[in-house]
């Protein structure tokens, strides 16, 4: 019994200003899996996750996507200017998300009272959340979050390993990248990536 | 709390999204807008001091020089079209966008267009009347803007968007759509020339009008490939 394909890649391979990033790099990704990608700081996770995500073109090899995906990226997608509740409306209506509560959303990340104030105001963590609030009224299976633990305080880290386990148990699927393994969050796979090679270990979850 | 599953993507709604977006953030930060336009008004009202008072020899620089000046303000706004939306990230969210960005492309540059040049084509009558430019020739000039400013909007996207990773790339950008504006310049200001003298111009207008034509057609596809290029 296997659960429906998310995420395929096959055989990828990149390289930056000569180095060669990662190579001959597969994996697949399964509704209700998480996958970690670690590595050192400029190891390639980024590149990697934007590569599976459809933002990086340069690439060798395939990605499949089968379904839609939402991204929190190490920027966080944010217009400065606007206040987090219009960032949200913009991103709704940009893909054209129904039934869509802004305010349940940012109170669910803990921005309740912060949700008119222009997120220049915010700090680096409640930026943070706010675009994790994303997550929260885009109904797409799969999550690519590049670092999303960062900046995050602790009840920020709970919260978010909250929302990851329950998307899992509601048969969507995340691969994300850190640096330390956050507690709780039960892991289906490793992606290390280290000097031009990478590694895929599928785990089986306890 | 979480949302229904229900996705329908429409372009109608994500384009006034987009619009609307850009609308606000000129209004939080009118800066954009109010800078190219006080550089026009700058350089137009120099001119009379600098070169000669005489209303016959104004009238005569006068095509030229209003059409210099709106050309390098747009240029001016240019240069952070996309690099704000690089920077931040939102232009990834855009990519990611269920659309064609075709179409995405093409509402920033509209939205670009209506904040900075189209207040420039609406002043700029004024400010012919400040170089004594024929009041025949006024409406030549309205039009010819009208027509000609949007073109470079849409060229000079390719341009922002081909730049928009590169911090400092302003006189790259220069170097790189100035020789593109260069036909739109040329008939925009014989338009004037030869309203003012009394001549029918509506051979330039229609030029201008082919080239506007080409641009909003042609333009966003390399806007978009540009676009891809410099978050890949």
């Amino acid at each position: 019994m296997t659960s429906p394909l998310l995420l395929r890649a096959t055989n990828l391979a990149c390289e930056r200003d000569e180095r060669l990033l990662f190579s001959g790099l597969s994996l697949e990704l399964r509704a209700g899996e998480a996958w970690r990608v670690g590595g050192a700081n400029g190891a390639g996770k980024t590149t990697l996750l934007r590569t599976l995500a459809g933002l990086n073109d340069l690439y060798e090899g395939a990605v499949e996507r089968l379904g839609r995906l939402c991204w929190v990226g190490h920027r966080a997608g944010l217009k400065v200017l606007l206040s987090a509740r219009e960032n949200l409306a913009w991103f709704a209506d940009l893909n054209g998300l129904q039934g869509v509560d802004p305010d349940a959303a940012l109170a669910r990340v803990g921005l309740r009272g912060f949700e008119d104030q222009p997120c220049l105001e915010l700090s680096a963590g409640q930026q943070r959340r706010a675009a994790l609030a994303r997550l929260l009224v885009d109904p797409a299976p799969l999550w690519v979050l590049d670092e999303p633990f960062s900046a995050l305080d602790v009840q920020g880290v709970e919260l978010l390993v909250e929302l990851c386990t329950r998307k899992l148990e509601e048969g969507g699927a995340l691969i994300f990248s850190t640096h330390q393994e956050p507690a709780g969050l039960p892991l289906h796979g490793l992606v290390t990536l280290q000097g031009g090679q990478s590694r895929c270990e599928p785990r089986h979850a306890s | 709390m979480q949302a229904d599953g229900m996705v329908r993507p429409s372009l109608t709604r994500a384009l006034g999204a987009q619009l609307r977006r850009d609308l606000l953030l000129v209004f939080r930060h009118p800066q954009d807008v109010v800078n190219p336009l006080a550089f026009l008004v700058m350089v137009t009202t120099l001119f009379p001091l600098a070169v000669t008072p005489e209303p016959s020899r104004l009238a005569e620089i006068a095509p030229g020089v209003i059409w210099v000046g709106a050309l390098l303000a747009t240029l001016l706004s240019l240069d952070n079209l996309f690099r704000g939306d690089a920077d931040d990230g939102s232009l990834e969210l855009l990519l990611l966008a269920p659309h064609a960005l075709y179409f995405l492309v093409l509402g920033r540059a509209l939205a670009h267009w209506l904040t900075v040049a189209l207040p420039l084509a609406v002043c700029a009558p004024l400010l012919g009347y400040l170089l004594s430019l024929a009041p025949a020739a006024m409406g030549a000039l309205f039009l010819a803007l009208l027509i000609g400013t949007p073109i470079l909007s849409l060229v000079g996207a390719i341009g922002a968007a081909l730049l928009a990773g590169v911090q400092r790339g302003g006189v790259l950008l220069f170097l790189l759509v100035l020789p593109l504006f260069v036909p739109v310049l040329v008939f925009g200001a014989g338009a004037v020339s030869a309203a003012q003298q009394g001549l029918d111009y509506s051979g330039q207008l229609a030029i201008l009008g082919a080239l506007l034509a080409l641009a909003v057609t042609l333009s966003p596809f390399a806007t978009g490939a540009a676009l891809r290029i410099t978050l890949s």
